[in-house]
């Protein structure tokens, strides 16, 4: 058994979020400046020079890369020999979402009631939390600043066995089609295949923080993530919609045992700023 | 190709001018204004009542900035998605709204009444938004301050580079610039 004050876990997501918010990954930024190599459209690599400028500026001033510093989405493994003491396990991530909003400058994006009262919670809190037991004595801490740009622009389909590679592959090039300019292409595509409705979900979340130019571990969902992204630079979208052949940077696919009726496909679409980062206690 | 500088307040005579493509930057004054200010706008348009601002000759710059940091006029500020001002749009482009300042597609509506009262809508690079921080020189909050990010603020610009999406006369760069580029592979 080993003890970790709830203090410390807090002080480590305070800390992930300003990181994920100022610093954006290497892969990220690699495959943008590779894209500014190969882009085609003029206006498109205009466009890809500003987004490689502003990680710069964002890094260096220490500022948001994006003003929708997104909503606080944390996957959170917990290994089985820890116990959290010093206070509540939930109340210290909220802390730290609280914290890095509070004193980092980020823009507090949350209401309180999707519907009726929808009032700013003026903290950036309650965050999203998805939290796993797994073995050993650790915790593995992700967090993602999901902006909702391109949330909206996400899908959840129920397609069935018979939809087969090619129902998938369609649902998401139609997906990234109508998102359009929409979601500030150059887009991340994070996909879900199997599970249930939720677990698909949750996988094409995880999937927008794999790191861009990694393949899914099996050859076949690997080739379908090649076709998907050659399919998506294809609609001629391009960095901001403006026209070009830089329309996504990866499309990452995460599979899992199903259904014997269902094939449910869940895709989260993400924009170049795709913000996370990760830390182990 | 070359850009095109811009003082604010738009003239009829620029609006007619400029073309979807056209590189532009401006300077001089615009609001910010997103989802829950356009609602109240809109309530108060339904009531009868005056607006906390004047609509007629301005640009509306879609945005919820981030928080400044000391030394700074505002914290990042990138466009947000326009297509949730659609459904709001049409009554501030009656009201001679002349620009407004955004990203991704515009409804029919919206872009019939661009033409139908002559306005431009311009495209700022979604996600570089401490670059275009920088071309914010003053912001105060004019309306709504309870909203936070979503008040209305005024922001003085200077040099703002945008680009024209939608003109007055129904170019539109979403469709014309990726046509260039679409392949059929599938």
């Amino acid at each position: 058994m080993r003890e970790i004050s709830v203090a410390l876990l807090s002080e480590k997501i305070e800390q992930l979020f300003l990181t994920a918010n100022y610093e954006i990954g290497q892969d990220i930024e690699q495959a943008i400046c590779r894209a500014i190599e190969t882009e085609e459209s003029e206006t498109g690599r205009n466009v890809l020079a500003q987004i490689r400028e502003n990680y710069e500026i964002a890094r260096q001033e220490r500022v948001a890369i994006c003003q929708d510093t997104g909503m606080a989405v944390l996957f959170i493994e917990i290994g089985q020999d820890v116990h959290f003491i010093g206070g509540d396990f939930t109340a210290a991530v909220n802390e730290g979402v609280r914290k890095a909003y509070k004193n980092g400058y980020l823009r507090k994006s949350v209401v309180s009631d999707p519907l009726f009262d929808r009032k700013n919670t003026g903290d950036n809190t309650p965050a999203v939390i998805h939290a796993s037991i797994v073995p050993g004595d650790q915790v593995h801490i992700l967090v993602t600043a999901k902006g909702f740009g391109s949330e909206n622009m996400s899908a959840v389909k129920m397609l069935v066995p018979a939809d087969g590679e090619k129902g998938v592959l369609d649902f998401i090039v139609e997906t990234a089609k109508k998102a359009g300019p929409n979601p500030c292409p150059p887009m991340v595509i994070g996909v879900g295949i199997g599970g249930t409705m939720e677990q698909a979900a949750l996988l094409a979340k995880r999937m927008t923080a794999r790191p861009a130019g990694t393949s899914h571990p099996d050859s076949l969902y690997a080739e379908l993530e090649k076709k998907a992204l050659a399919a998506i630079n294809a609609l001629g979208i391009g960095p901001a919609g403006i026209g070009g052949r830089t329309t996504a940077l990866c499309v990452n696919i995460a599979s899992a045992p199903t259904h014997i009726a269902g094939m449910p496909v869940a895709i989260n679409i993400c924009c170049h700023a795709a913000r996370h980062a990760e830390g182990t206690i | 190709m070359s850009t095109i500088h811009l003082q604010l307040p738009l003239t009829d005579e620029a609006v007619q001018s400029l073309r979807a493509g056209d590189l532009v930057t401006l300077s001089g004054e615009i609001y910010t204004g997103r989802d829950a200010a356009h609602k109240r706008l809109i309530t108060l348009l339904d009531e009868g009542k005056p607006l906390p601002i004047e609509i007629a000759g301005q640009t509306i710059y879609y945005v919820g900035p981030a928080p400044a940091s000391p030394g700074h006029a505002t914290g990042s500020a990138g466009p947000t998605t326009s297509y949730r001002m659609d459904s709001y749009t049409p009554r501030l482009l009656q009201l001679g709204l002349k620009g407004m300042i955004g990203k991704g597609m515009r409804s029919e509506a919206v872009r019939a009444a661009m033409q139908k009262y002559g306005a431009v809508y311009f495209g700022a690079v979604g996600g570089a938004a401490a670059l275009i921080a920088r071309s914010i020189i003053r912001s105060e909050v004019v309306a709504y301050e309870d909203l936070g990010p979503e008040a209305i603020h005024r922001f003085t610009i200077r040099n703002f580079p945008v680009i024209v999406l939608m003109d007055a006369h129904g170019g539109n760069l979403y469709e014309e610039g990726p046509r260039l580029y679409k392949q059929e592979i599938l």
